[in-house]
Protein backbone atom coordinates (compact mmCIF):
# COMPACT_ATOMS: atom_id res chain seq x y z
CA UNK A 1 0.00 0.00 0.00
CA UNK A 2 1.31 3.34 -1.17
CA UNK A 3 1.01 6.27 1.53
CA UNK A 4 0.22 9.22 -0.05
CA UNK A 5 -0.38 12.39 2.57
CA UNK A 6 -1.71 14.28 -0.04
CA UNK A 7 -4.43 12.29 -1.08
CA UNK A 8 -7.32 12.29 1.73
CA UNK A 9 -8.57 8.82 2.52
CA UNK A 10 -11.64 10.78 4.21
CA UNK A 11 -13.12 14.35 3.57
CA UNK A 12 -16.42 15.71 4.85
CA UNK A 13 -17.32 19.76 4.10
CA UNK A 14 -19.86 21.22 5.64
CA UNK A 15 -21.70 18.28 7.64
CA UNK A 16 -25.04 18.96 9.16
CA UNK A 17 -26.76 16.63 11.26
CA UNK A 18 -29.73 17.23 13.58
CA UNK A 19 -32.15 14.79 15.70
CA UNK A 20 -35.34 16.81 15.73
CA UNK A 21 -34.74 20.11 17.63
CA UNK A 22 -31.14 19.30 18.71
CA UNK A 23 -28.06 19.88 16.58
CA UNK A 24 -25.43 17.59 16.77
CA UNK A 25 -23.44 18.59 13.97
CA UNK A 26 -23.57 22.08 12.94
CA UNK A 27 -21.22 22.54 9.55
CA UNK A 28 -18.58 20.50 10.00
CA UNK A 29 -15.60 20.19 7.85
CA UNK A 30 -12.85 18.12 7.88
CA UNK A 31 -9.90 15.92 6.15
CA UNK A 32 -7.73 13.12 6.90
CA UNK A 33 -4.35 12.16 4.96
CA UNK A 34 -3.95 8.47 3.83
CA UNK A 35 -1.72 6.56 6.44
CA UNK A 36 -2.09 8.62 9.61
CA UNK A 37 -4.05 9.20 12.32
CA UNK A 38 -6.50 11.57 13.00
CA UNK A 39 -8.08 12.24 16.19
CA UNK A 40 -11.48 14.11 16.47
CA UNK A 41 -11.40 14.96 20.30
CA UNK A 42 -14.33 16.11 22.21
CA UNK A 43 -16.39 15.86 25.35
CA UNK A 44 -18.98 13.53 26.17
CA UNK A 45 -22.10 14.88 23.90
CA UNK A 46 -19.80 17.01 21.51
CA UNK A 47 -21.33 14.65 18.53
CA UNK A 48 -18.57 12.64 18.06
CA UNK A 49 -20.20 9.40 17.58
CA UNK A 50 -22.80 11.12 15.17
CA UNK A 51 -19.70 12.10 12.76
CA UNK A 52 -18.56 8.53 12.94
CA UNK A 53 -21.94 6.91 12.42
CA UNK A 54 -22.16 9.30 9.55
CA UNK A 55 -19.03 8.79 7.99
CA UNK A 56 -19.22 4.76 8.32
CA UNK A 57 -22.70 4.80 6.49
CA UNK A 58 -24.70 3.84 9.39
CA UNK A 59 -26.89 6.74 9.64
CA UNK A 60 -27.52 10.03 6.59
CA UNK A 61 -25.73 12.82 7.19
CA UNK A 62 -28.69 16.36 6.56
CA UNK A 63 -26.62 17.73 4.55
CA UNK A 64 -23.02 17.70 3.23
CA UNK A 65 -20.74 16.30 1.09
CA UNK A 66 -18.41 13.00 2.39
CA UNK A 67 -16.20 11.08 0.74
CA UNK A 68 -14.33 8.00 2.28
CA UNK A 69 -11.92 6.24 0.37
CA UNK A 70 -12.73 8.28 -3.06
CA UNK A 71 -16.16 7.17 -3.12
CA UNK A 72 -19.75 9.36 -1.81
CA UNK A 73 -21.18 8.20 1.61
CA UNK A 74 -24.21 8.85 0.13
CA UNK A 75 -24.63 7.77 -3.41
CA UNK A 76 -22.35 4.76 -3.26
CA UNK A 77 -21.99 3.01 0.73
CA UNK A 78 -21.41 0.49 -0.65
CA UNK A 79 -17.85 0.91 -2.25
CA UNK A 80 -17.54 2.67 1.36
CA UNK A 81 -18.56 -0.26 3.13
CA UNK A 82 -16.16 -2.46 1.05
CA UNK A 83 -13.07 -0.86 2.49
CA UNK A 84 -14.32 0.80 5.92
CA UNK A 85 -13.69 -1.10 9.64
CA UNK A 86 -15.28 0.76 12.32
CA UNK A 87 -15.36 -0.58 16.24
CA UNK A 88 -17.56 1.20 18.15
CA UNK A 89 -18.16 2.26 21.50
CA UNK A 90 -20.07 -0.81 22.25
CA UNK A 91 -19.02 -3.89 21.71
CA UNK A 92 -20.12 -5.23 18.75
CA UNK A 93 -19.27 -8.99 18.89
CA UNK A 94 -21.49 -11.78 19.11
CA UNK A 95 -21.71 -12.84 22.45
CA UNK A 96 -23.11 -16.69 21.91
CA UNK A 97 -19.89 -17.50 20.05
CA UNK A 98 -16.35 -17.99 20.85
CA UNK A 99 -13.67 -15.85 20.25
CA UNK A 100 -12.85 -17.80 16.91
CA UNK A 101 -16.32 -18.02 16.17
CA UNK A 102 -16.25 -14.31 16.10
CA UNK A 103 -13.52 -13.79 13.34
CA UNK A 104 -14.95 -16.80 11.52
CA UNK A 105 -17.82 -15.24 10.95
CA UNK A 106 -16.17 -11.81 9.96
CA UNK A 107 -13.88 -13.92 7.19
CA UNK A 108 -17.16 -15.62 5.95
CA UNK A 109 -18.84 -12.07 5.48
CA UNK A 110 -15.66 -10.89 3.79
CA UNK A 111 -15.89 -13.93 1.06
CA UNK A 112 -11.99 -14.53 2.03
CA UNK A 113 -12.54 -18.19 1.19
CA UNK A 114 -11.84 -21.04 3.64
CA UNK A 115 -8.02 -21.46 3.63
CA UNK A 116 -7.17 -18.02 3.41
CA UNK A 117 -9.86 -16.88 6.28
CA UNK A 118 -8.74 -19.82 8.68
CA UNK A 119 -5.11 -18.20 8.20
CA UNK A 120 -5.90 -14.42 8.83
CA UNK A 121 -8.49 -16.22 12.19
CA UNK A 122 -5.47 -17.96 13.11
CA UNK A 123 -3.21 -14.91 12.60
CA UNK A 124 -5.79 -12.42 13.82
CA UNK A 125 -5.87 -14.51 17.53
CA UNK A 126 -1.86 -14.95 17.49
CA UNK A 127 -1.75 -11.04 17.16
CA UNK A 128 -4.31 -9.88 19.75
CA UNK A 129 -3.25 -12.97 22.21
CA UNK A 130 -6.54 -14.51 21.99
CA UNK A 131 -4.80 -17.64 20.74
CA UNK A 132 -5.62 -19.30 24.56
CA UNK A 133 -9.08 -18.16 24.71
CA UNK A 134 -10.08 -18.24 21.12
CA UNK A 135 -12.49 -21.47 21.61
CA UNK A 136 -13.93 -20.09 25.04
CA UNK A 137 -17.43 -18.08 24.91
CA UNK A 138 -17.25 -14.45 25.25
CA UNK A 139 -18.49 -14.36 29.34
CA UNK A 140 -15.26 -15.77 29.86
CA UNK A 141 -13.48 -12.96 28.33
CA UNK A 142 -12.20 -9.53 30.36
CA UNK A 143 -13.17 -6.23 28.97
CA UNK A 144 -10.39 -5.64 27.46
CA UNK A 145 -9.87 -9.13 25.55
CA UNK A 146 -13.45 -8.38 24.37
CA UNK A 147 -12.09 -4.71 23.14
CA UNK A 148 -9.16 -6.63 21.46
CA UNK A 149 -11.78 -9.09 20.02
CA UNK A 150 -13.80 -6.51 18.59
CA UNK A 151 -10.98 -4.58 17.18
CA UNK A 152 -9.38 -8.25 15.31
CA UNK A 153 -13.15 -8.68 14.04
CA UNK A 154 -12.47 -5.43 11.97
CA UNK A 155 -9.63 -6.19 10.81
CA UNK A 156 -10.39 -9.66 9.26
CA UNK A 157 -11.48 -7.92 5.77
CA UNK A 158 -7.89 -5.62 5.89
CA UNK A 159 -9.73 -2.42 5.67
CA UNK A 160 -7.80 0.56 4.52
CA UNK A 161 -9.91 3.28 6.55
CA UNK A 162 -10.48 2.58 10.14
CA UNK A 163 -13.04 4.17 12.16
CA UNK A 164 -12.12 3.73 16.18
CA UNK A 165 -15.17 5.34 18.80
CA UNK A 166 -13.61 5.68 21.94
CA UNK A 167 -11.70 2.23 21.86
CA UNK A 168 -10.45 2.65 24.90
CA UNK A 169 -13.32 4.19 27.03
CA UNK A 170 -13.66 2.08 30.07
CA UNK A 171 -10.13 0.25 29.76
CA UNK A 172 -7.78 -0.15 32.42
CA UNK A 173 -4.42 1.52 31.86
CA UNK A 174 -2.23 -1.35 30.72
CA UNK A 175 -4.67 -2.71 27.95
CA UNK A 176 -5.28 0.70 27.15
CA UNK A 177 -1.62 1.03 26.58
CA UNK A 178 -1.82 -2.69 24.40
CA UNK A 179 -4.55 -0.90 22.64
CA UNK A 180 -2.75 2.54 21.43
CA UNK A 181 0.24 -0.19 20.35
CA UNK A 182 -1.96 -2.21 18.29
CA UNK A 183 -3.23 1.23 17.07
CA UNK A 184 0.15 2.29 16.14
CA UNK A 185 1.39 -0.71 13.96
CA UNK A 186 -1.81 -0.43 12.35
CA UNK A 187 -0.94 2.97 10.80
CA UNK A 188 2.57 1.94 10.11
CA UNK A 189 1.24 -0.97 7.85
CA UNK A 190 -0.39 1.96 6.00
CA UNK A 191 -3.79 2.33 7.29
CA UNK A 192 -5.80 5.01 7.73
CA UNK A 193 -7.02 5.76 11.40
CA UNK A 194 -10.22 7.62 12.27
CA UNK A 195 -9.97 7.89 16.02
CA UNK A 196 -12.40 9.35 18.89
CA UNK A 197 -11.48 10.16 22.26
CA UNK A 198 -12.40 12.44 24.96
CA UNK A 199 -8.86 11.48 26.60
CA UNK A 200 -6.75 14.45 25.58
CA UNK A 201 -3.67 12.55 26.59
CA UNK A 202 -4.43 9.80 23.86
CA UNK A 203 -4.52 12.30 20.82
CA UNK A 204 -1.84 13.51 22.16
CA UNK A 205 -0.55 10.16 22.06
CA UNK A 206 -1.34 8.92 18.73
CA UNK A 207 -2.72 11.26 16.61
CA UNK A 208 -0.92 12.99 13.44
CA UNK A 209 -3.80 15.37 13.27
CA UNK A 210 -6.31 16.53 16.22
CA UNK A 211 -9.56 18.25 15.80
CA UNK A 212 -11.52 19.77 18.75
CA UNK A 213 -15.15 19.18 18.27
CA UNK A 214 -17.59 21.52 20.76
CA UNK A 215 -20.85 21.82 20.15
CA UNK A 216 -21.65 20.35 17.02
CA UNK A 217 -18.78 22.25 15.40
CA UNK A 218 -14.66 22.31 14.73
CA UNK A 219 -13.57 24.94 16.96
CA UNK A 220 -9.49 24.08 16.77
CA UNK A 221 -7.51 21.53 14.60
CA UNK A 222 -3.74 21.14 14.03
CA UNK A 223 -1.06 18.29 14.78
CA UNK A 224 -1.13 18.26 18.81
CA UNK A 225 2.42 20.07 18.53
CA UNK A 226 0.56 23.30 16.67
CA UNK A 227 -2.18 23.32 19.14
CA UNK A 228 0.23 23.34 22.00
CA UNK A 229 1.89 26.26 20.61
CA UNK A 230 -1.43 28.27 20.21
CA UNK A 231 -1.47 28.25 24.35
CA UNK A 232 0.68 30.23 26.59
CA UNK A 233 1.46 28.36 29.61
CA UNK A 234 4.55 27.01 29.88
CA UNK A 235 7.19 27.95 32.50
CA UNK A 236 9.66 26.71 34.78
CA UNK A 237 8.39 27.17 38.33
CA UNK A 238 11.20 27.80 41.19
CA UNK A 239 10.87 27.59 44.72
CA UNK A 240 13.51 29.41 46.91
CA UNK A 241 14.13 28.95 50.62
CA UNK A 242 14.07 32.62 52.11
CA UNK A 243 13.12 35.93 50.40
CA UNK A 244 16.55 37.06 49.86
CA UNK A 245 16.98 34.52 47.37
CA UNK A 246 14.00 35.47 45.24
CA UNK A 247 14.15 38.63 45.18
CA UNK A 248 17.67 38.40 44.15
CA UNK A 249 16.29 35.38 41.39
CA UNK A 250 13.71 38.21 40.07
CA UNK A 251 16.77 40.83 39.75
CA UNK A 252 18.67 38.57 37.87
CA UNK A 253 15.98 36.74 35.53
CA UNK A 254 13.40 40.07 34.75
CA UNK A 255 11.05 37.47 32.82
CA UNK A 256 10.11 36.17 36.36
CA UNK A 257 6.88 36.65 37.59
CA UNK A 258 7.43 36.31 41.34
CA UNK A 259 5.35 35.76 44.38
CA UNK A 260 6.65 36.76 47.49
CA UNK A 261 4.07 35.09 49.80
CA UNK A 262 5.04 31.28 48.37
CA UNK A 263 8.35 31.92 47.97
CA UNK A 264 8.15 30.70 44.09
CA UNK A 265 8.85 32.60 40.49
CA UNK A 266 7.66 31.61 37.57
CA UNK A 267 9.79 31.91 34.48
CA UNK A 268 7.99 31.32 30.84
CA UNK A 269 9.86 28.97 28.23
CA UNK A 270 9.20 25.83 26.51
CA UNK A 271 10.80 23.48 28.67
CA UNK A 272 13.65 22.45 27.04
CA UNK A 273 16.66 21.61 28.82
CA UNK A 274 18.59 24.06 26.97
CA UNK A 275 16.34 26.67 28.94
CA UNK A 276 16.11 24.83 31.61
CA UNK A 277 19.88 24.66 31.74
CA UNK A 278 20.62 28.84 31.29
CA UNK A 279 18.11 29.34 33.89
CA UNK A 280 19.76 26.99 36.25
CA UNK A 281 23.34 27.90 35.14
CA UNK A 282 22.56 32.24 35.85
CA UNK A 283 21.05 31.27 39.13
CA UNK A 284 24.42 28.80 40.12
CA UNK A 285 26.51 31.30 38.44
CA UNK A 286 24.73 34.54 41.11
CA UNK A 287 24.91 31.65 44.18
CA UNK A 288 21.27 31.68 44.84
CA UNK A 289 20.01 28.50 45.95
CA UNK A 290 16.80 26.85 44.40
CA UNK A 291 14.94 24.47 46.50
CA UNK A 292 12.84 22.91 44.65
CA UNK A 293 12.25 23.24 40.84
CA UNK A 294 9.49 22.35 38.34
CA UNK A 295 8.20 22.36 34.98
CA UNK A 296 4.50 22.66 33.88
CA UNK A 297 4.51 22.60 29.89
CA UNK A 298 1.35 23.20 27.91
CA UNK A 299 -0.47 20.00 27.28
CA UNK A 300 -4.17 19.18 25.32
CA UNK A 301 -6.09 20.01 28.35
CA UNK A 302 -4.64 24.12 28.22
CA UNK A 303 -5.52 23.46 24.23
CA UNK A 304 -9.01 22.46 25.30
CA UNK A 305 -9.67 24.91 27.83
CA UNK A 306 -8.82 27.40 25.82
CA UNK A 307 -10.66 26.90 22.30
CA UNK A 308 -13.85 25.90 24.34
CA UNK A 309 -13.73 28.13 27.25
CA UNK A 310 -14.59 24.91 29.22
CA UNK A 311 -12.70 21.78 30.88
CA UNK A 312 -13.40 18.77 29.26
CA UNK A 313 -16.05 18.22 32.04
CA UNK A 314 -16.73 15.56 33.86
CA UNK A 315 -13.38 13.87 33.39
CA UNK A 316 -10.85 12.11 35.51
CA UNK A 317 -7.99 13.80 33.08
CA UNK A 318 -8.65 17.64 34.34
CA UNK A 319 -7.89 16.10 37.41
CA UNK A 320 -4.15 16.45 37.72
CA UNK A 321 -3.64 14.16 40.19
CA UNK A 322 -5.50 11.72 38.62
CA UNK A 323 -3.30 12.72 35.64
CA UNK A 324 0.17 12.18 37.33
CA UNK A 325 -1.21 8.79 38.43
CA UNK A 326 -2.26 7.60 35.01
CA UNK A 327 1.41 8.87 33.63
CA UNK A 328 2.95 7.39 36.70
CA UNK A 329 1.15 3.97 35.56
CA UNK A 330 1.95 4.03 31.84
CA UNK A 331 5.85 3.95 32.55
CA UNK B 1 -18.94 -13.81 -7.60
CA UNK B 2 -22.70 -12.37 -8.76
CA UNK B 3 -24.66 -10.60 -6.61
CA UNK B 4 -27.07 -13.62 -6.48
CA UNK B 5 -24.35 -16.23 -5.31
CA UNK B 6 -23.13 -13.26 -3.02
CA UNK B 7 -26.76 -13.42 -1.15
CA UNK B 8 -26.76 -16.84 -1.27
CA UNK B 9 -23.49 -17.20 0.67
CA UNK B 10 -24.45 -14.36 3.34
CA UNK B 11 -27.84 -15.89 4.10
CA UNK B 12 -25.77 -18.85 4.66
CA UNK B 13 -23.38 -17.65 6.95
CA UNK B 14 -26.00 -15.93 8.66
CA UNK B 15 -27.84 -18.94 8.62
CA UNK B 16 -24.49 -21.12 10.19
CA UNK B 17 -24.43 -18.02 13.06
CA UNK B 18 -27.85 -18.46 14.08
CA UNK B 19 -27.67 -22.82 13.89
CA UNK B 20 -24.57 -22.09 16.20
CA UNK B 21 -26.50 -20.22 18.47
CA UNK B 22 -29.31 -23.10 18.50
CA UNK B 23 -27.25 -25.41 19.47
CA UNK B 24 -25.13 -23.78 21.67
CA UNK B 25 -28.17 -22.71 24.00
CA UNK B 26 -30.73 -24.96 23.34
CA UNK B 27 -32.91 -24.16 26.19
CA UNK B 28 -34.95 -21.52 23.90
CA UNK B 29 -35.59 -24.63 21.36
CA UNK B 30 -36.83 -26.99 24.40
CA UNK B 31 -38.40 -24.06 25.87
CA UNK B 32 -40.70 -23.67 22.41
CA UNK B 33 -41.31 -27.28 22.07
CA UNK B 34 -42.20 -27.17 25.91
CA UNK B 35 -45.58 -25.87 25.44
CA UNK B 36 -46.96 -27.78 22.96
CA UNK B 37 -46.31 -30.88 25.12
CA UNK B 38 -47.71 -29.07 28.08
CA UNK B 39 -50.78 -28.62 25.97
CA UNK B 40 -50.71 -32.36 24.34
CA UNK B 41 -50.56 -34.02 27.94
CA UNK B 42 -53.44 -31.61 29.24
CA UNK B 43 -55.73 -32.38 26.52
CA UNK B 44 -55.12 -35.56 26.03
CA UNK B 45 -54.74 -36.82 30.01
CA UNK B 46 -57.35 -34.21 31.81
CA UNK B 47 -59.75 -32.92 29.06
CA UNK B 48 -59.54 -35.53 26.86
CA UNK B 49 -61.78 -38.46 28.33
CA UNK B 50 -64.48 -35.63 28.78
CA UNK B 51 -64.12 -34.07 25.36
CA UNK B 52 -63.55 -37.21 23.73
CA UNK B 53 -67.39 -37.72 24.95
CA UNK B 54 -68.37 -35.54 22.82
CA UNK B 55 -66.72 -36.66 19.70
CA UNK B 56 -69.19 -40.09 19.69
CA UNK B 57 -66.80 -42.16 21.86
CA UNK B 58 -66.91 -43.32 25.83
CA UNK B 59 -64.37 -43.77 28.45
CA UNK B 60 -60.48 -44.89 27.17
CA UNK B 61 -62.16 -44.90 23.64
CA UNK B 62 -63.18 -41.12 23.75
CA UNK B 63 -59.69 -40.71 25.05
CA UNK B 64 -58.03 -42.37 21.84
CA UNK B 65 -60.74 -40.46 19.53
CA UNK B 66 -59.47 -36.86 21.02
CA UNK B 67 -56.32 -38.23 20.84
CA UNK B 68 -56.59 -38.40 17.25
CA UNK B 69 -58.34 -35.58 16.69
CA UNK B 70 -56.01 -32.92 18.89
CA UNK B 71 -52.65 -34.16 17.24
CA UNK B 72 -53.42 -31.96 13.93
CA UNK B 73 -54.39 -28.64 16.09
CA UNK B 74 -51.30 -29.25 18.58
CA UNK B 75 -49.12 -29.65 15.87
CA UNK B 76 -50.20 -25.89 14.49
CA UNK B 77 -49.86 -24.73 18.14
CA UNK B 78 -46.36 -25.89 17.56
CA UNK B 79 -45.81 -23.70 14.82
CA UNK B 80 -47.14 -20.50 16.19
CA UNK B 81 -45.33 -21.46 19.63
CA UNK B 82 -41.92 -22.22 18.04
CA UNK B 83 -42.82 -18.65 16.08
CA UNK B 84 -41.72 -16.82 19.13
CA UNK B 85 -38.42 -17.45 18.89
CA UNK B 86 -37.58 -15.47 15.93
CA UNK B 87 -39.04 -12.63 17.26
CA UNK B 88 -36.82 -12.63 20.16
CA UNK B 89 -33.83 -14.09 18.45
CA UNK B 90 -34.35 -10.92 15.87
CA UNK B 91 -34.83 -8.65 18.53
CA UNK B 92 -31.41 -10.09 20.53
CA UNK B 93 -29.66 -8.67 16.92
CA UNK B 94 -31.15 -5.99 16.50
CA UNK B 95 -30.72 -4.28 19.59
CA UNK B 96 -26.91 -5.76 20.36
CA UNK B 97 -24.26 -3.94 19.06
CA UNK B 98 -23.58 -6.89 16.12
CA UNK B 99 -26.31 -5.39 14.25
CA UNK B 100 -23.81 -1.97 13.71
CA UNK B 101 -20.77 -3.64 12.52
CA UNK B 102 -22.96 -5.93 10.27
CA UNK B 103 -24.18 -2.78 8.46
CA UNK B 104 -20.83 -0.96 8.02
CA UNK B 105 -19.93 -4.49 6.10
CA UNK B 106 -20.68 -4.61 2.66
CA UNK B 107 -23.07 -7.69 3.18
CA UNK B 108 -25.81 -8.51 0.69
CA UNK B 109 -29.21 -6.84 2.20
CA UNK B 110 -31.58 -8.99 3.83
CA UNK B 111 -28.85 -11.96 4.76
CA UNK B 112 -29.48 -11.21 8.79
CA UNK B 113 -33.07 -11.64 7.97
CA UNK B 114 -32.66 -14.06 5.81
CA UNK B 115 -30.44 -16.31 8.25
CA UNK B 116 -32.98 -15.50 11.04
CA UNK B 117 -36.25 -17.26 8.81
CA UNK B 118 -34.12 -20.39 7.81
CA UNK B 119 -33.03 -20.64 11.18
CA UNK B 120 -36.02 -20.76 12.48
CA UNK B 121 -37.98 -22.77 9.76
CA UNK B 122 -35.11 -25.70 10.47
CA UNK B 123 -36.04 -24.98 14.24
CA UNK B 124 -39.31 -25.47 13.86
CA UNK B 125 -39.49 -28.81 12.04
CA UNK B 126 -37.23 -30.31 15.02
CA UNK B 127 -39.59 -28.94 17.36
CA UNK B 128 -42.39 -30.21 15.28
CA UNK B 129 -40.29 -33.89 15.22
CA UNK B 130 -40.14 -33.79 18.77
CA UNK B 131 -43.88 -32.98 19.58
CA UNK B 132 -45.06 -35.61 16.89
CA UNK B 133 -42.63 -38.34 18.97
CA UNK B 134 -44.37 -37.14 21.93
CA UNK B 135 -48.11 -38.09 20.51
CA UNK B 136 -46.65 -41.23 18.99
CA UNK B 137 -45.51 -41.85 21.74
CA UNK B 138 -48.62 -41.59 23.91
CA UNK B 139 -50.72 -44.00 21.38
CA UNK B 140 -51.29 -41.74 18.27
CA UNK B 141 -51.44 -43.20 15.49
CA UNK B 142 -52.41 -42.21 11.05
CA UNK B 143 -52.93 -44.13 8.85
CA UNK B 144 -51.75 -41.82 6.06
CA UNK B 145 -48.97 -42.66 3.09
CA UNK B 146 -45.67 -41.40 2.76
CA UNK B 147 -47.15 -38.78 -0.04
CA UNK B 148 -49.60 -37.55 2.53
CA UNK B 149 -46.94 -37.44 5.35
CA UNK B 150 -44.66 -35.61 3.02
CA UNK B 151 -47.33 -33.30 2.20
CA UNK B 152 -48.45 -32.26 6.33
CA UNK B 153 -44.64 -31.68 6.04
CA UNK B 154 -45.07 -29.15 3.69
CA UNK B 155 -48.15 -27.62 5.03
CA UNK B 156 -47.00 -26.91 8.10
CA UNK B 157 -43.24 -26.13 6.45
CA UNK B 158 -45.53 -23.59 4.58
CA UNK B 159 -47.51 -21.98 7.56
CA UNK B 160 -44.65 -22.02 9.90
CA UNK B 161 -42.55 -19.55 7.12
CA UNK B 162 -45.41 -16.96 6.78
CA UNK B 163 -45.84 -17.09 11.27
CA UNK B 164 -42.13 -16.99 10.90
CA UNK B 165 -41.90 -14.25 9.16
CA UNK B 166 -44.21 -12.56 10.65
CA UNK B 167 -43.20 -13.02 14.19
CA UNK B 168 -39.50 -11.55 12.34
CA UNK B 169 -41.59 -8.45 11.18
CA UNK B 170 -43.29 -7.99 15.25
CA UNK B 171 -38.88 -8.91 16.30
CA UNK B 172 -37.94 -5.78 14.55
CA UNK B 173 -40.45 -3.78 15.60
CA UNK B 174 -40.43 -4.63 19.02
CA UNK B 175 -38.04 -1.53 21.11
CA UNK B 176 -36.59 -4.75 23.56
CA UNK B 177 -36.28 -8.43 23.53
CA UNK B 178 -38.52 -8.44 26.52
CA UNK B 179 -41.36 -6.55 24.66
CA UNK B 180 -40.51 -8.65 21.40
CA UNK B 181 -40.96 -12.25 23.59
CA UNK B 182 -44.65 -10.99 24.38
CA UNK B 183 -46.16 -9.21 21.14
CA UNK B 184 -46.34 -12.59 19.20
CA UNK B 185 -48.24 -14.50 22.16
CA UNK B 186 -51.24 -13.88 20.60
CA UNK B 187 -50.43 -16.21 17.74
CA UNK B 188 -50.35 -19.31 20.37
CA UNK B 189 -54.23 -18.16 21.29
CA UNK B 190 -55.87 -18.24 17.91
CA UNK B 191 -55.29 -22.01 17.82
CA UNK B 192 -57.96 -22.06 20.73
CA UNK B 193 -59.99 -19.96 18.65
CA UNK B 194 -60.16 -22.62 15.78
CA UNK B 195 -60.65 -26.17 14.93
CA UNK B 196 -57.66 -26.90 16.40
CA UNK B 197 -59.05 -28.16 20.01
CA UNK B 198 -62.84 -28.49 19.47
CA UNK B 199 -64.89 -28.74 16.35
CA UNK B 200 -66.31 -24.97 15.43
CA UNK B 201 -69.16 -26.61 15.24
CA UNK B 202 -69.82 -26.28 18.97
CA UNK B 203 -68.78 -22.72 19.25
CA UNK B 204 -71.66 -19.83 19.57
CA UNK B 205 -72.22 -18.13 16.68
CA UNK B 206 -69.87 -15.12 16.31
CA UNK B 207 -66.99 -16.91 17.80
CA UNK B 208 -67.71 -19.57 15.16
CA UNK B 209 -67.49 -17.42 12.55
CA UNK B 210 -64.68 -15.77 13.69
CA UNK B 211 -63.12 -19.37 13.97
CA UNK B 212 -64.24 -21.05 10.93
CA UNK B 213 -62.61 -17.94 8.70
CA UNK B 214 -59.28 -17.13 10.79
CA UNK B 215 -56.23 -18.71 8.85
CA UNK B 216 -55.60 -21.43 11.59
CA UNK B 217 -58.88 -23.30 11.03
CA UNK B 218 -58.07 -23.96 7.10
CA UNK B 219 -54.57 -25.51 7.59
CA UNK B 220 -55.31 -27.19 11.12
CA UNK B 221 -58.07 -28.76 9.06
CA UNK B 222 -55.78 -29.44 5.74
CA UNK B 223 -53.79 -31.27 8.21
CA UNK B 224 -55.90 -33.42 10.43
CA UNK B 225 -57.22 -34.17 6.42
CA UNK B 226 -53.92 -35.67 5.45
CA UNK B 227 -53.57 -37.45 8.67
CA UNK B 228 -57.11 -38.85 9.00
CA UNK B 229 -57.90 -39.57 5.74
CA UNK B 230 -60.99 -36.79 5.84
CA UNK B 231 -61.40 -33.93 2.14
CA UNK B 232 -58.77 -31.77 2.17
CA UNK B 233 -58.98 -29.32 -0.89
CA UNK B 234 -61.74 -27.18 0.03
CA UNK B 235 -59.60 -26.39 3.29
CA UNK B 236 -56.46 -26.36 1.40
CA UNK B 237 -56.64 -23.71 -0.67
CA UNK B 238 -57.81 -21.19 1.80
CA UNK B 239 -54.68 -22.71 3.78
CA UNK B 240 -52.20 -22.20 0.99
CA UNK B 241 -53.48 -18.54 0.22
CA UNK B 242 -53.88 -17.55 3.87
CA UNK B 243 -49.95 -18.69 4.10
CA UNK B 244 -48.85 -17.20 1.25
CA UNK B 245 -50.50 -13.75 2.18
CA UNK B 246 -48.99 -13.34 5.84
CA UNK B 247 -45.67 -14.48 4.60
CA UNK B 248 -45.99 -11.59 1.95
CA UNK B 249 -47.01 -9.10 3.74
CA UNK B 250 -44.95 -10.01 6.81
CA UNK B 251 -41.76 -9.78 4.43
CA UNK B 252 -42.25 -6.64 3.18
CA UNK B 253 -43.48 -5.13 6.89
CA UNK B 254 -40.25 -6.69 8.38
CA UNK B 255 -37.96 -6.09 5.12
CA UNK B 256 -39.32 -1.95 5.73
CA UNK B 257 -38.25 -1.97 8.97
CA UNK B 258 -35.05 -3.35 8.99
CA UNK B 259 -34.21 -0.51 5.91
CA UNK B 260 -35.99 2.07 8.16
CA UNK B 261 -33.59 1.48 10.93
CA UNK B 262 -30.56 1.55 8.39
CA UNK B 263 -31.56 5.21 9.04
CA UNK B 264 -32.30 6.21 5.52
CA UNK B 265 -29.00 5.48 4.38
CA UNK B 266 -29.39 5.03 0.46
CA UNK B 267 -28.00 1.50 -0.86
Amino acid sequence: MTINPAKPAISAHAVRKSFGEHIVLDGVDLTVAEGTIFSLLGPNGAGKTTMVRILSTLIAADAGDIQVGGHDVATNPKAVRALIGVTGQFSAVDNYLTGEENLRLMADLRHLGRAAGRRRVAELLERFDLTDASRKPLSAYSGGMRRRLDLAMTLVGNPSVIFLDEPTTGLDPRSRRTMWQIIRELVADGVTIFLTTQYLDEADQLADYVAVLDHGRIVAEGTPAELKRRVPGGHIQLQFAEPGALRAAVGLIPAGTPDDDQLIMQVPGDGSIASLRRVLNELHDARIDVENLSIHSPDLDDVFFAVTGHATTGHATTEPSARHEEEALQR
Amino acid sequence: MTSLTLTLADSATMLRRNLKHQLRYPSLTLMLAGLPIVFLLLFVYVFGGQLGTGLGGHGAVGRDAYLTYVVPGILIITVASAALGTAISVATDMTGGIIDRFRTMAISRGAVLTGHVIGSLLQTLAVLVLVLGVALAIGFRSHASALEWLATAGVLAMFAFALIWLSAALGMAAKSVETASNTPMFLTLLPFLSSGFVPTATMPAGLRQFAEYEPFTPVTQTVRGLLTGAPVATHAIPAIAWSAAIALASYLWAVRLYNRRRAATPS
